[in-house]
């Protein structure tokens, strides 16, 4: 069990750079100003042009059984950008979301081709540990899914089976994500209620701190707002916003608002192909492609 | 515990496995052993039967033993034809199917389409109380309450007779006919019955012109599966119907099922390795393959009506 | 169901599932029309509630004929003094009572992680493949075996091959794959209706498998299996036929002290030795052994369907 309390003191501290800067005085004041007044802006460009490509996707073609649900899909994903991902449903968007932390292996007759690499590493090459991938490779779900715990064991649940055990430690980690979830401060008098009490926006945001907790590089959104009123919505995009500074995001949406709101690029799915992608302000207003225009225009979908 | 510590070696920036997961990989192969556990009871089941009725057929020819009309397997001269024990328990099993399966079909029709959800939440672990209780506890019923009650209806009736087994194990069969059928009827989709009733129709008309007919291949299953019960149904039958091998139809007289002889010879002192022992095995084959046959017959019907709605 | 003969059918397509559109008509116009008709209708659920009446009436009737002709043996003689083939009214239960406890401590402990672990083999390891296909297929016939023949593969295996004799230990096994298969398909049952969005979530995080299995859906799952386990349970201390196979006594006058080696006797075999005599004082001595056992059996079944009507109420994913 030595090795144990290595990691953990490992982690620890590769955290604290993060946690001196939320846990002083009221963080989460500092938070939510910050996020009403949107201190980060989009990212232009050029500006994603200089970041390092954290994810990139190229010539992927993806299965279910005989019926093929992407068409050679080549894709860049700068770091600590937003990346949205849009597209009328069934357009292969969720389904690419899916191969980049091989939640697809899940479904059986599923079959990959063409390669996806995490810093340049390819995460469909054999021996790969998807295990350690999903460590990486954050998610949170369309719908909300908590496990039917306490919130502090929701939490907890991703350091724990990557072999944290020390409490104390658990407790910091507990806190720092429900504090960047924007949730510590609704939740912190009552961590060991029941999850499945929460609303319906806590329990996004408590699935968002969960995705958190475990350190991930990356983190996948399934439209994590569609179930959502607007009120909740809002806070999951200011959010979205807020974690862009530490992590890189890929979300999918279906609202075209939310994706021009909080990501600094797009990218158009339309029957499994990838028609168009670019920086989010230049893909709405100059749109290249005759389909992306329709769409975005709603002429349908 | 069950985590691995692969996080310190590989770090962050490398997704080859820090190490074998060797817990994982240990836990896999326990279960995958479990599920062979279920594999190897077959071959079990299959290589004891064999391996004494292959012996047993050597000195019996198995024509003489699928055909002969005599079975007297303890007594000099000795007969070896099974259709009397084939005959007595299909006489059982087709007895009971005749009152359970009305009786049953009934009361399935009455809990999924007339019964109030309250009623049905009071009588289904009713019914699940009746399919508890114990073949042997049956047995002593149809000895102590059924018999007494035949033989006053039928004076000419033998003590132990076919019919005290029939009553008894229709009763026992009878949740499970319920129980299946219901699940079926109430598998038919609501739009079916919706549409016929929108055009006035009876509960009557729906019920027997809809809802039955589409869900008859499952009832057909649900019979099958009681009717394999009652074959391989023993302590009842062994105590109500009595221990004589006989060719009849006559459901007032005394009869043994394939069950019972094998109980009876169980109990006896016929040493093992005798060819009279080995009756049992050779018994028991037939048993096995009766109710395999009739088993499979009704997961095929099923798996075919669950192709129809699915 | 001789009321169809005796309506005038309204419908002559073969295919009640799809009646044509004109039949339908005639269907409603008929219905409508005959005032009968709906007296049929009635009779007809009358029918039904009359069969489902019988059903209950039956099993009340069973109940109560031996409740009200044994109860008057219980007492905690009865329960603790060894059995008497010579004076049936003075003797006891006490060592079959033992043997049946021992017999299903001992199923328990075999069977519920064969079972469980079969079931979670299968929902959350195999990947579909013909060697699943084959697994589950087996499974599901082996639960329509009768219990006889796991009673002759219990002689041939345990009791001759691996030389247990007529012990505990060779009818606790017995018993064990006699009710694999329903622990094996009720732990299954209870396995799927854990919804998949928990198996993802627990992935996603990096969980392993074994960790998303044993955090989550064995906890989430657990009132399910345990009902299954229950049922089995109760099924196999029931169960007479395959220890009559196997050899094992049906009267014996001390409980068994060594599970490898004594013979021992269990309730229904109690019961069934002291049915098979004629003497009336053995039929109440067995009507007080049913009592026994029945007594137990409806509190497991209580207990079940408690749990499994809780779990019902309590899980709204």
């Amino acid at each position: 069990m030595s090795t144990d309390v290595v990691i953990s003191d490992d982690r620890a501290s590769s955290r604290d750079p993060r946690m001196n800067e939320t846990t002083p005085p009221l963080p989460t004041v500092k938070v939510s100003a910050s996020t009403n007044q949107r201190e980060t802006p989009s990212r232009s460009a050029d500006e994603m042009a200089q970041q390092a490509k954290k994810v990139v996707a190229h010539n992927v073609d993806f299965y279910y059984g005989s019926h093929q649900a992407l068409h050679a899909i080549s894709l860049e994903v700068p770091e600590h950008c937003v990346t949205a991902l849009i597209g009328p449903s069934g357009c292969g968007k969720s389904t690419f979301l899916r191969c980049l932390n091989r939640m697809n292996d899940m479904i059986e007759g599923t079959r990959v081709c063409g390669d996806i690499l995490l810093d340049g590493e390819d995460i469909y090459r054999r021996g790969t540990d998807v295990v350690e991938l999903r460590k990486r490779v954050g998610m949170v779900f369309q719908k909300s899914n908590p496990f039917p715990k306490s919130i502090y064991e929701n939490i907890a649940y991703g350091p724990r089976v990557a072999g944290l055990r020390k409490r104390a430690v658990l407790d910091e980690i507990v806190e720092t994500s429900l504090r960047q979830a924007a949730l510590w401060d609704e939740v912190h008098h009552r961590l060991d209620d029941s999850a499945l009490q929460l609303s319906g926006g806590q329990q996004q945001r408590l699935c968002i701190a969960r995705a958190l907790a475990t350190d991930p590089d990356v983190l996948l959104m399934d439209e994590p707002a569609s179930a959502l009123d607007p009120k909740s919505t809002a806070a999951i995009e200011d959010l979205i916003f807020e974690l862009k500074t530490t992590y890189t995001i890929v979300i999918v949406t279906h609202n075209m608002q939310q994706a021009a709101r909080v990501s600094d690029q797009t990218a158009f799915f339309f029957e499994g192909h990838l028609i168009e992608v670019g920086a989010t302000n230049a893909l709405f207003t100059k749109p290249t492609q005759q389909k992306t225009e329709d769409y975005i225009t709603g002429r349908f979908g | 515990m069950a985590s691995l510590p692969s996080s310190p070696t590989t770090a962050k920036g490398t997704l080859s496995p820090g190490g074998f997961r060797w817990l994982e990989a240990a836990i896999h192969g326990l279960l995958v052993a479990c599920a062979v556990v279920s594999v190897i009871t077959t071959i079990g089941i299959v290589l004891v039967l064999l391996s004494q009725s292959i012996p047993f057929f050597r000195q019996v020819a198995p024509l003489e033993f699928l055909t002969g009309t005599k079975w007297a397997p303890l007594f000099e001269p000795q007969h070896f034809g099974i259709l009397p024990l084939f005959c007595g328990t299909f006489l059982v099993a087709g007895g009971a199917a005749m009152f359970a399966i009305p009786l049953g079909l009934g009361t399935a029709i009455y809990l999924s389409e007339y019964a109030a959800p309250a009623t049905r939440d009071i009588v289904k672990p009713l019914l699940e109380i009746l399919a508890g209780i114990p073949s042997v506890v049956f047995g002593y019923v149809a000895v102590v309450f059924v018999s007494p009650l035949v033989r006053q209806v039928f004076p000419q009736a033998d003590l132990f007779n076919a019919l005290n087994a029939c009553i008894v194990v229709g009763i026992m069969i009878l949740p499970m006919i319920i129980s299946l059928s219901e699940d079926v009827l109430r598998s038919v989709p609501r739009s079916l019955r919706e549409g016929a009733y929108a055009l006035g129709a009876t509960k009557l008309d729906v019920t027997l012109r809809v809802i039955v007919p589409a869900a008859l291949s499952g009832i057909m299953a649900s019979f099958i599966l009681a009717i394999t019960r009652a074959v391989g149904e023993t302590m009842a039958v062994s105590l109500a119907a009595g221990a004589e091998a006989k060719l009849t139809l006559n459901p007032l007289t005394s009869v043994q099922t394939m069950t019972a002889y094998i109980v009876e010879v169980s109990q006896g002192d016929i040493p093992a390795g005798s060819l009279e022992h080995r009756t049992i095995f050779a018994v028991g084959l037939s048993l096995f393959v009766s109710t395999l046959l009739l088993n499979v017959c009704a997961q095929w019907i099923l798996s075919r009506m669950r192709e129809k709605y699915e | 169901m001789s009321l169809v003969g005796n309506t005038p059918s309204p419908l002559n397509t073969p295919s009640p599932l799809v009646p044509a559109a004109g039949s339908q008509q005639l269907l409603a116009r008929q219905a409508a029309g005959r005032p009968w008709a709906k007296l049929a209708s009635r009779l007809f659920s009358l029918l039904c509630l009359l069969c489902m009446w019988t059903c209950l009436a039956a099993l009340f009737l069973l109940l109560w004929q031996i409740f009200s002709y044994g109860w008057a043996r219980v007492s905690l003689d009865f329960l603790t003094k060894s059995p008497s083939q010579i004076y049936p009214e003075k003797g006891g239960i006490v060592s079959s009572l033992v043997g049946s406890i021992y017999l299903i401590g001992l199923t328990a402990l075999f069977s519920v992680p064969i079972g469980v672990g079969s079931a979670v083999y299968l929902e959350e390891y195999a990947p579909a493949s013909r060697w699943r296909t084959l697994v589950q297929l087996n499974i599901a016939n082996l639960a329509g075996v009768p219990s006889i023949v796991y009673g002759i593969l219990g002689l041939g295996l345990f009791v001759r091959t691996m030389g247990l004799n007529r012990s505990v230990m060779a009818g606790a096994l017995t018993l064990t794959l006699v009710i694999l298969p329903i622990v094996i398909l009720s732990a299954q049952e209870a396995l799927r209706a854990v919804p998949s969005t928990i198996r993802q979530a627990s992935y996603a995080l990096g969980a392993t498998r074994w960790q998303t299995v044993w955090y989550q859906i064995l906890p989430a799952s657990l009132p399910g299996i345990l009902t299954g386990v229950i049922l089995a349970l109760s099924r196999a201390l029931g169960e007479a036929a395959p220890l009559v196979a196997i050899g094992a006594a049906t009267y014996v006058r001390k409980a068994p002290k060594n599970l490898w080696a004594d013979d021992f006797s269990a309730l229904p075999l109690q019961i069934y030795n002291w049915t098979d005599q004629s003497q009336e004082a053995f039929h109440e001595a067995a009507a007080g052994a049913i009592v026994v056992l029945l007594t137990v059996l409806i509190g497991m079944n209580a207990l079940a369907i408690m749990l499994r009507y809780r779990f019902a109420k309590r899980v709204q994913w």
